[in-house]
């Protein structure tokens, strides 16, 4: 079982405009108590921001044989927080030959996180 | 190294009017100028107003020029195409006991030439401008005042004058001029342009110009103007020129409405040592609108779209308190056109004339057959008529294809305004020659497309698509190309 | 002259549902016009996720968000103009209207119709430059075209930068630009709080040890050619700016997010009634503005928080005009 320091995180919920104000309790055992939330949705946001932050990336890919074509891309689920700039270095130098589709994979199991990059507009 | 006849240096309205004058007689003419557009420097930033020609003391050059500048423009205007209105200006007096100085600027007026000038009382100011202060004792009406848009009558000369043969150069800098048996040597760093005559129409710079070839050395002093352009919205907010009578507080302060329909506030006066510092300050800005608001009380501040300034060529002290317009006795075939502030705008019609029968004196050539005398302006889709609209899409379809929101401009205006002789090549340059981006929201919209017309009428890549010269280039590479 | 029962102006977010829903709501006869190339509207350029958690119950990026519009449009056959630009919209005699448009195929072309939906979108409220001193060099850029360049193109717009405005806008392309490559310095916001979601200062900017500053703002811009630098000056609670707080920054590039006001230029011209508050029409519970069968949704008639809410509304005001239609 991981060990970990027992302490509160103050953070402010985002999964809707309300922002109630959570205190995320962290128990030895790397589990956690949130209070402040008026939903369970805060709950689920409060204990996954401090135990495992996790974030969608959105950038885009270029179009080979083109200039300025680009399409836009994003991670189809969220990968950890801290892999954000590997699945951008990832990104880096590909390009897509025309036509893609939303929904195309564009890289599989970006930056080892499980997780594809896929196309989130059509380009023809 | 290029041999011409005559080479103008500078491509403001000054040079460009003198350059299209020149063109009507057998000769080869090249205009040099540093930046990379014609109408970079003065001739951009300033009042866009033709003076009526009262302010200049009877007898100078200014008043001369002036007058007969203003008596030019309605014809010039049609036959070159570019906007003029001839709305009138006044003159207010706030006191009872400065009303003497309006006197004055009657008489000088009428000594000058000036036609139609009256004194209003207050209540035939407010019939005629029902926005303008109730403290008010009395107004000069000069009707023959005006109002020009400055880039289109430089647009208009430069083009005409290209069509006519005159060469220009941009991103030429002259770094000094030798003397020759027969003429100079004009030297932009590492190119050289022999010539018969040299024209100095330097603007700001024309002392260092002048002092390349002269003992008698010149200085001028940049005086910056800074002013607020208002909204279309407040075009009407008055009809003629509003100026004040100059008093204790300073020159005064204009409000105008400009040709294009926006109103203008300004300028102030501020004695600069650097003749490239249009910046505007906090203190200008809100200087230009306490004074205005002694003309005019009500003028909506918040309607302002844009801030800018601009620097007039003024002499310091030592110097002539004129235009100086005369070929330097020590350096024969270099002539001077320096000192051109205000009213250089209203005068540069005359100054062109003026300084191409100096040089027909000096160097007789016949005329040049098959001289151009008109031209027509770009297109203008915003001001035209659903008929007119209609027949210039089946023209060409890129008129039905809306480039700026604001000020209505297509891409087939801009891409005339890229193709025309003395073309753009920078987003400035398509601003002043379409209005593109010259709006409401300041070219946020229409940026990306004017940069992407710009990219393929130039046959170039985008990135190097420059706001007005080298190093003003407005985007900074691709994404993901650097380590993060 | 065209002849249609509900003109929808702008294909947008709010344009394709509301042309959804009018031809849901039993009318066969309606058109929208599109300025752009494409349908979608600025979702376009958003290609950030957090759209639809409404309307789909999922989180989608702005193109995809469109995309499912677009899909229902084609399915559906709403027919729709691209390319094309509405010049002016008048009311006839007998209280249609007469939309005024041009496109390169047709020219000018009148169209009328029995109601119009006005669904423009918004725009940047470009004031934020306007009251700053100093130069104007290359390198000012709203947030909105430097989304444009980045999202769009593939471009960038600087490697240096500073935002003024904690918009939402704003606060995304921090991110954006820092992920591609750029160095963000700051963003500054002048007011005592950000503008911006919640959700957004915490993964656009603290994610990346952005720095907001706020009371803060660039009182003057540095650079002949290109944006060298700014200065950024502390306010007090008038928001006038605290002498001897001047910070100078290095920049190449200063990005200005300071909201978004309706586009209201045609709903002026076209006589409706204007709220001061909102920047948009005045309009009654139908969505109906002073003028009778001239209905306005989405982002023209007040800037919405959530694409989600802008496509409900549009939803009912196409409803609303299929029965002003129907009744008349």
């Amino acid at each position: 079982m991981v060990k970990t320091v027992e302490r509160d995180v103050e953070l402010t919920c985002i999964r809707c405009p309300k922002g109630c104000a959570l205190t995320v309790h962290v128990n030895p055992d790397n589990t956690a108590t949130v209070t402040g939330n008026s939903c369970p949705k805060g709950e689920e946001y409060g204990r996954t921001e401090v135990l495992n932050p996790v974030r969608t990336v959105t950038s885009s890919v270029r179009i080979a044989g083109t200039k300025n074509g680009v399409v836009s891309v994003k991670t189809k689920g969220d990968i950890p927080k801290g892999k954000i700039f590997e699945c951008m270095d990832a990104l880096k130098g590909i390009s897509v030959e025309a036509p893609v589709k939303i929904g195309d994979v564009i890289i599989e199991n970006v930056a080892d996180t499980g997780i594809d990059v896929v196309a989130t507009a059509n380009f023809e | 190294m290029s041999r011409y006849d005559v080479v103008i240096v500078g491509a403001g309205v000054t040079g460009c009017a003198i350059a299209r004058e020149l063109a009507r007689g057998q000769r080869n003419i090249a205009v040099l100028e540093k930046n990379a557009d014609i109408c970079e420097g003065t001739s951009k930033a300033n009042s866009g107003i033709v003076h009526a020609g009262y302010d200049a003391k009877e007898g100078t050059l200014k008043a001369k020029l002036n007058v007969r500048g203003n008596e030019m423009m309605e014809e010039l205007s049609k036959k070159l195409d570019f906007p003029f209105r001839r709305n009138g200006s006044l003159v207010l007096c706030f006191n009872e006991e400065d009303l003497p100085k309006l006197e004055v600027l009657k008489d000088r007026g009428e000594k000058n030439g000036v036609k139609g000038i009256r004194i209003l009382t207050p209540a035939e100011v407010w019939e005629m401008e029902p926005n303008i202060t109730k403290d008010l004792a009395g107004a000069l009406f000069a009707p023959t005042g005006g109002i020009v848009c400055p880039f289109g009558m430089t647009e208009a000369f430069a083009e005409n004058a290209s069509v006519n043969g005159v060469d220009f150069y941009f991103e030429k800098e002259v770094t000094s001029i030798e003397k020759t048996a027969d003429g100079f040597k004009v030297i932009c760093w590492n190119e050289i342009y022999e010539t018969k005559a040299v024209i100095n129409a330097a603007g700001v710079f024309a002392d260092e110009i002048h002092n390349m070839v002269s003992d008698k050395k010149l200085k001028i002093v940049p005086r910056r103007g800074q002013y607020n352009l208002l909204d279309k919205k407040c075009g009407d907010f008055v009809d003629k020129t509003i100026f004040q009578l100059p008093s204790k507080l300073g020159k005064g302060i204009l409000v105008t409405p400009t040709v294009h329909g926006n109103l203008l506030v300004g300028p102030t006066a501020e004695d600069l040592d650097d003749k490239t510092d249009t910046d505007t300050t906090a203190e200008g800005m809100s200087k230009v609108f306490k004074e205005a608001a002694l003309s005019a009380p009500d003028i909506n501040k918040k309607m302002v779209i844009t801030s800018f300034s601009g620097l007039r060529a003024h002499f310091d002290e030592s110097g002539p308190g004129d235009f100086l317009i005369e070929e330097l006795d020590k350096a024969p075939g270099f002539f001077d056109v320096a000192g051109i502030e205000s009213p250089g705008l209203s005068a540069a019609p005359a100054i062109g004339q003026y300084v191409a029968e100096m040089v027909n004196r000096r160097f007789p050539v016949p005329d040049r057959i098959g001289f151009v005398e008109s031209r027509k302006g770009i297109p203008n889709m915003a001001n035209a008529s659903d008929e007119e609209r209609e027949s210039l899409i089946k023209q060409n379809p890129l008129f039905a294809n809306v480039i700026c929101r604001c000020e209505f401009v297509t891409e087939g205006e801009i891409v005339e305004a890229i193709d025309r002789p003395v073309g753009a090549r920078t987003l400035d340059g398509i601003k002043r020659r379409t209005r593109a981006g010259m709006g409401r929201c300041q070219s946020g919209f229409c940026q990306p497309k004017v940069l992407e017309i710009l990219e393929r009428e130039l046959n170039t890549d985008r990135g190097n698509v420059c706001k007005s010269g080298s190093g003003s280039e407005v985007l900074k590479g691709f994404t993901k190309e650097d380590s993060l | 002259m065209k002849n249609v029962d509900i003109l929808i102006i702008g294909g947008g977010p709010a344009g394709l549902a509301a042309g959804l829903s009018a031809k849901r709501n039993g009318v066969e006869n309606v058109l929208i016009l599109e300025r752009d190339k494409c349908l979608g509207g600025i979702l376009n350029q958003c290609i950030h996720n957090g759209f639809g958690l409404h309307t789909f119950k999922e989180e989608l990026t702005g193109p995809e968000y469109a995309d499912r519009y677009v899909t229902m449009v084609n399915t559906e056959a709403v027919p729709y103009m691209l390319n094309t630009m509405v010049c002016d919209i008048s009311v006839a005699d007998d209280g249609d209207k007469i939309v005024t448009a041009m496109n390169k195929e047709n020219g000018m072309m009148k169209i009328k119709a029995s109601a119009v939906i006005l669904a423009m979108g918004c725009r940047e409220r470009p004031r934020g430059a306007l009251s700053i001193p100093g130069s104007r060099p290359a390198g000012i850029f709203s947030a909105g075209t430097a989304q444009y360049y980045v999202n769009m193109e593939g471009r960038m717009p600087g490697k240096k930068i500073v935002i003024l405005g904690s918009g939402d806008i704003g606060l995304i392309m921090a991110r954006r630009l820092k992920l591609e490559g750029a160095e963000v310095l700051c963003v500054a916001e002048i007011r005592p709080k950000s503008g911006g979601l919640k959700r957004h200062i915490v993964q656009c900017l603290e994610d990346f040890d952005i720095p907001l500053y706020l009371n803060t703002t660039v009182t003057c811009i540095h650079g002949k050619s290109r944006v060298e630098g700014v200065t950024l000056s502390q306010v007090d609670e008038n928001m006038n700016h605290i002498k001897g707080t001047e910070k100078f920054v290095e920049c190449d590039t200063l990005l200005l997010s300071c909201g978004l006001i309706p586009e209201n230029e045609l709903t002026t011209a076209a006589g409706a009634s204007m709220d001061p508050k909102t920047g948009g029409p005045v309009v009654d519970s139908t969505l109906q503005c002073s003028i009778p069968g001239l209905f306005a949704c989405g982002n023209v008639l007040h800037v919405h928080e959530l694409v989600d809410h802008v496509s409900a509304e549009a939803e009912r005001a196409g409803a609303f005009a299929a029965n002003y239609v129907k009744g008349r």
